[in-house]
C-alpha cells in the first residue's frame, strides 16, 4: 500500500508540476496556450543536449534553462500575444484568439525541434538508481522530481499569497479591470505571469526528461494532461493544481496496483467528470459568471 | 500590356494585334508539342527512375519512422546513385525522390500516395512506417498496380492480404507466429530445466500489444505455463511502477512485455530499479533500438526482445557500418525491421534490374517468384511472404542476436538465466 501511494504521489507530483505553469498562463494571463506541451519538450531536449553533449547535470540545467525560458516566454507574450490582448474586446475573445495563435506556435516549435533533433525517441539515464524511502524502493530521479515540485509549488504559493506582486497577480486573475483601478499595471503583470508559467513548464520539462522517454512529437500528451489538471483544480488556482495533480496520480497508481492497469485512463476521466459535475468551476475554483 | 508597346504606329495596330495573336497561338502550339514530345521522349528514354514515398515526419509514428525507415530509404538512394543508379538494360539511371509527410495519419498517407501517382507520376512507391499505415495504403497501391513492400507491418492478416492484393509483400510476418515462436523457445528452456513455469505478461492496449497478447495467451496456457499476471495498460501511461512492483511480488520465471518504445524503456528502467530480474526478461518494440543499448549500457546483457538479426554475418556487419556512416549523428539501425527494410529496397532494385524497364506488373511478378541477395541473406518469397523471420532476439556482448527460431542460420543459443542488473 505504501508503495502504491508513494508511486501515486510521485506521478501526481509530476502532473501538478506539468500543470502549474499552465494554470498561471491560462488563469492569470488568460492565454490558453496550446503549445504548452511543446515548450515542455523543448526544455527536455535542452536538458538532454546539455547532459549528453556537455555532461551538465539536469539540476544545473535547470538553472540555465529556466531563466532562458522565462525570457523567451516574455518575448513571445510581448511580440506575439500583446496584439491579441489589445485587440480582444473581452476575455472570451482573447481565449479564442490565443487558442488559434498558440496552435500555430505548436507547429513552429515542433517543426524546429524536428529539424534540429529529428523524430526519434530520446532518453538518458540520470539518477536512475533505486533509493529506500519510507521503507520502499523508488527511483531516485522521480523522488528528486517530486522534491523539486513540492519546493517550486510551495514557493510559488507563498509568493502568490504573501507578497505584494503575488497579490497583484491574483487580483489580475480575478478581475483585470478592477485591478487596473487600483493602479496595478495589468499588461505588465500578465506578461510576467505568462513568462513565469513558461519558466515553470521548462522546469517541468527538464525534470520529466530524467525519467520519461520523449520525442519531438510528444508535446500534445502533456498539454492534454496539464489542461485536465488545471480545469479540475480550478483555473488559476495553485493549490487546486497541486491537489488535482496529486489526486489524478494517486488514483492512477491505486487503480493500476489494485484493480487493473488498463483502467487508469478511464479512472482519470471518471474523476475529472465527477469533479466537474459536482463543482463545475473546479475543485478550488469560484464561479465567476 | 498597353497598345503603344505593341504597336508604335496606330495605323498598324489592328494588323499587329492579329500577328501577335497568331504568333502567340503558334508559340503555344509549339510549346504544347514540345511538352508532349518531351514527355513521350522521357517515357522512352527514362533518364531517371522516380521513386516516391510518404513517411511520418510528424505525429506519433515519427519516432519509429525516424529510427527504422527514413535512414534506410536515404542510405539506399545515396548508395544507388553513387553507383550510377539503377541498371535498366545496358545503362544506369539515377533515382529521383519525391517525398511527403503523412503526419502519421491514414487519410493523409492515402492522399499523398494519390498525389505521388497522379501528379508526380512516380515510377515506384516505398511504403510508410507501421502496421496501421501499411494497411491503409494497401488498397490504393493495389488498385494502381504498384508493388507494396510492407517491411514494417506485423499483422495476422498478412497471408490473407497477400492473396487479396497480389502486389503486396508482408516481410515482417504475423503476430501469431511471433507469439508462437516465443512460447516454443520458453518451452525448450523449461525442458532444459533452465526456467520454471510461471509467466507474467503485460501488453499495451493498442494494435501491436492486443494482437500479440491475444496470440500469446492461448499459446502460453496450451504449453502448460502458469500465467500469473496478464494485464494491459493504455497507450501513453506515464508510470509503469505499479505494474513492475506487482510482477516483482509474484516472482515469475518469465516476464513478457508486448510494449512500444517509450514503455519498453520505462519497463526496463523500472525493473532495474525495483530489482525485478526474472530468468527471462522480454520486452517489445524498441528493445532492438540503438537507443536501448545507449541508455542501459551494460544492463542490456541477456535482455530478450522482439526481432533480432544474424549479428555475426558479414553482410549485416557491413550494413551496420554503412548505416552508421550515412545516418545523421552516426545513428545505428534498429536490429530488426531496419535490416528487413533495407533488404526490401535491395529486392526492389534487383527486381527492376532483372525486368530492365519500368514495368510494374513485371516487377511484381519478379518479386513473387525471384530470389534475392540481401543483407539479411537470400530471400525467396512464398505466397508473397518470406519463409524465415527472426522472432526473438537477445542482447549478447553488445549485439542483438537472433535466438529464435533456432533453426535459422546464425541463431545463437539464449543466455538463461539473464544476468543480474548492475548499477549504471
Amino acid at each position: 500500500m505504501t508503495n502504491a501511494i508513494l508511486t501515486g504521489l510521485m506521478l501526481g507530483g509530476m502532473y501538478a508540476l506539468v500543470a502549474m505553469g499552465l494554470t498561471l498562463q491560462y488563469g492569470v494571463a488568460r492565454i490558453m496556450n496550446l503549445s504548452y506541451g511543446e515548450f515542455l519538450i523543448a526544455a527536455a531536449f535542452a536538458s538532454h543536449w546539455l547532459f549528453t553533449g556537455w555532461a551538465i547535470s539536469p539540476f544545473v540545467g535547470l538553472v540555465l534553462v529556466v531563466p532562458l525560458a522565462f525570457g523567451l516566454n516574455y518575448a513571445i507574450y510581448k511580440v506575439l500575444l500583446t496584439p491579441l490582448v489589445r485587440r480582444a474586446p473581452n476575455r472570451d475573445a482573447l481565449e479564442v484568439d490565443s487558442i488559434l495563435a498558440t496552435f500555430g506556435l505548436t507547429f513552429v516549435i515542433q517543426g524546429a525541434m524536428l529539424a534540429m533533433f529529428g523524430g526519434a525517441y530520446y532518453s538518458y539515464s540520470f539518477l536512475a538508481f533505486p533509493v529506500q524511502f519510507l521503507g520502499e524502493t523508488v527511483a531516485a530521479n522521480r523522488l528528486a522530481a517530486l522534491g523539486i515540485t513540492i519546493l517550486l509549488g510551495l514557493s510559488l504559493y507563498l509568493a502568490l499569497t504573501r507578497t505584494r506582486a503575488g497579490t497583484a497577480v491574483r487580483a489580475v486573475a480575478v478581475d483585470p479591470f478592477a485591478a487596473q483601478l487600483v493602479a496595478i499595471n495589468v499588461p505588465q503583470a500578465s506578461a510576467i505571469t505568462f513568462a513565469l508559467g513558461g519558466a515553470l513548464v521548462a522546469a517541468a520539462g527538464v525534470l520529466v526528461s530524467t525519467f520519461l522517454t520523449f520525442s519531438a512529437s510528444s508535446g500534445v500528451v502533456f498539454t492534454m494532461k496539464a489542461l485536465i489538471v488545471v480545469v479540475m483544480g480550478g483555473v488559476g488556482n495553485m493549490m487546486g493544481c497541486l491537489v488535482a495533480g496529486l489526486a489524478l496520480g494517486l488514483s492512477e497508481a491505486l487503480v493500476a496496483s489494485y484493480v487493473d492497469p488498463g483502467l487508469t485512463l478511464a479512472v482519470n476521466f471518471a474523476l475529472f467528470l465527477a469533479v466537474l459535475l459536482v463543482k463545475p468551476a473546479g475543485l478550488f475554483g469560484r464561479a465567476t459568471r | 500590356m498597353s497598345a503603344s508597346s505593341m504597336a508604335p504606329d496606330d495605323t498598324h495596330r489592328e494588323e499587329t494585334m492579329t500577328t501577335f495573336l497568331t504568333r502567340r497561338a503558334a508559340l503555344l502550339a509549339a510549346a504544347t508539342c514540345a511538352a508532349t514530345l518531351g514527355l513521350v521522349g522521357a517515357a522512352y528514354a527514362q533518364n531517371s527512375i522516380k521513386i516516391g514515398y510518404a513517411i511520418s515526419r510528424t505525429g506519433p509514428n515519427t519516432g519509429g519512422a525516424a529510427v527504422t525507415t527514413i535512414p534506410n530509404y536515404e542510405l539506399w538512394v545515396k548508395e544507388v546513385n553513387a553507383a550510377g543508379g539503377i541498371k535498366l538494360g545496358d545503362k544506369r539511371v539515377p533515382i529521383e525522390v519525391v517525398q511527403y509527410d503523412d503526419r502519421s495519419n491514414a487519410e493523409e498517407a492515402v492522399r499523398a500516395l494519390e498525389r505521388l501517382i497522379n501528379q508526380d507520376k512516380v515510377d515506384f512507391i516505398l511504403p510508410p512506417w507501421g502496421t496501421g499505415l501499411n494497411l491503409a495504403v494497401g488498397p490504393t497501391l493495389n488498385r494502381e498496380g504498384y508493388p507494396h513492400l510492407a517491411a514494417t507491418a506485423v499483422t495476422d492478416r498478412a497471408p490473407e492480404l497477400a492473396k487479396r492484393w497480389p502486389n503486396s509483400f508482408w516481410l515482417l510476418g504475423t503476430s501469431a507466429d511471433a507469439a508462437k515462436t516465443l512460447v516454443e523457445l520458453l518451452t525448450k528452456l523449461r525442458d532444459e530445466k533452465k526456467i520454471g513455469d510461471t509467466v507474467a505478461m503485460v501488453s499495451i492496449a493498442d494494435g501491436f500489444g492486443i494482437d500479440l497478447s491475444s496470440a500469446a495467451r492461448p499459446a502460453i496456457t496450451a504449453a502448460k505455463f502458469k500465467l500469473a499476471y496478464d494485464k494491459s495498460y493504455p497507450i501513453g501511461t506515464q508510470d509503469l511502477a505499479p505494474i513492475v512492483n506487482e510482477v516483482k511480488a509474484l516472482n515469475p520465471d518469465v516476464f513478457i512485455a508486448f510494449s512500444y518504445p517509450p514503455d519498453t524503456l520505462a519497463l526496463t528502467e523500472q525493473a532495474r530499479i525495483a530489482g525485478l530480474n526474472p530468468k527471462v526478461f522480454y520486452t517489445g518494440v524498441g528493445t532492438a533500438f540503438p537507443l536501448y543499448k545507449q541508455k542501459f549500457g551494460k544492463n542490456i546483457e541477456g535482455v530478450m526482445g522482439i526481432g533480432g538479426w544474424s549479428g555475426d554475418s558479414p553482410a549485416i556487419k557491413d550494413y551496420l557500418a554503412r548505416h552508421k556512416a550515412s545516418a545523421a549523428n552516426g545513428a545505428e539501425p534498429d536490429r530488426w525491421a531496419s535490416a528487413v527494410t533495407y533488404a526490401s529496397l535491395q529486392m526492389l532494385q534487383q527486381a527492376i534490374e532483372r525486368v530492365g524497364k519500368v514495368d510494374r506488373a513485371a516487377v511484381i511478378k519478379d518479386l513473387q517468384t525471384g530470389s534475392f541477395d540481401t543483407v539479411i541473406g537470400k530471400v525467396k518469397l512464398e505466397n508473397n511472404m518470406p519463409t524465415r523471420y527472426w522472432w526473438v532476439g537477445q542482447w549478447q556482448d553488445g549485439e542483438f542476436y537472433g535466438v529464435a527460431p533456432s533453426k535459422n542460420e546464425g541463431a545463437r543459443a539464449a543466455i538463461v538465466p539473464k544476468p543480474a542488473w548492475v548499477a549504471p
